[in-house]
């Protein structure tokens, strides 16, 4: 049984991300959208939070930030709004952190 | 009837700075009349919704905190409270009220509500829920 765990908010404003990371099981896996996407920046300092997680973060809201993918940790999925959607219907609950 | 869910509260923000607290709270008694399987979570700055002794009169808003003792009359039984979250600000058992329900199978004797858990032991409750919202 698996959870989708969406973060929107930058990780260095809100400590919803590290809740969220805290929260994380087996099988669930994070989701970054809006300004969550901060997160994923390999050098910055909230990028520890991920560490262990399968993580996914929304493209057009990376692209909008000028955050290109070599500047994101490794093995984060990239995916685009019907990736989103897919994530969504392949697991079994949501939780939108806010 | 149709099949019992359970749903989750899950309350992260404190009470007055924003409207989430209030919000939640209208939504969960709101919900509470669809006889589904409610329980709320008080996580981070959540746990200060719950402290007691909250008066308002100087500060002229209003008070919502006498609310959550309403809660046991909605059947809602299970209000589960971080443990780190509460340590980390200071806060123990003693500072929140009090909230009982009464429990009707057992001549109406009064129970706790207040489940005191760990991250971890929350994580597992959170995750046998089939909904879980947000505040």
């Amino acid at each position: 049984m698996s959870m989708l765990h969406v973060v929107n908010k930058s990780p260095y404003e809100r400590d919803s991300l590290a809740t969220c990371a805290g929260y994380c099981q087996g099988g669930d896996t994070v989701l970054l959208i809006e300004d969550g996407v901060y997160a994923a920046i390999a050098a910055g300092k909230a990028a520890a939070n991920l560490q262990g997680l399968t993580v996914a973060a929304l493209g057009p809201d990376l692209k909008a930030r000028g955050i290109g993918e070599d500047k994101l940790i490794s093995g984060v999925k990239i995916v685009d709004y019907t990736g989103f959607v897919d994530l969504v219907a392949n697991t079994d609950r949501v939780q939108s952190w806010l | 009837m149709a099949d019992i869910k359970k749903f989750m509260y899950v309350n992260r923000k404190a009470p007055y700075g924003t409207i989430y607290a209030w919000e939640s709270l209208e939504v969960v008694l709101i919900g509470a009349a669809f006889d589904q399987d409610v329980s709320l979570a008080f996580i981070d700055d959540g746990v200060f919704q719950l402290v007691k002794d909250q008066d308002t009169a100087a500060a002229g808003f209003k008070n919502f905190s006498p609310t959550y003792a309403a809660l046991g009359d909605y059947d809602i039984t299970k209000v589960y409270v971080e443990k780190e979250s509460l340590e980390a600000r200071g806060l123990s058992l003693e500072d929140l009220q009090h909230l009982v329900w009464e429990d009707e199978d057992e001549d109406y004797a009064e129970k706790d509500s207040i489940r005191l858990v760990s991250r971890a032991e929350l994580a597992k409750v959170m995750a046998d829920q089939d909904v879980l919202f947000n505040f």
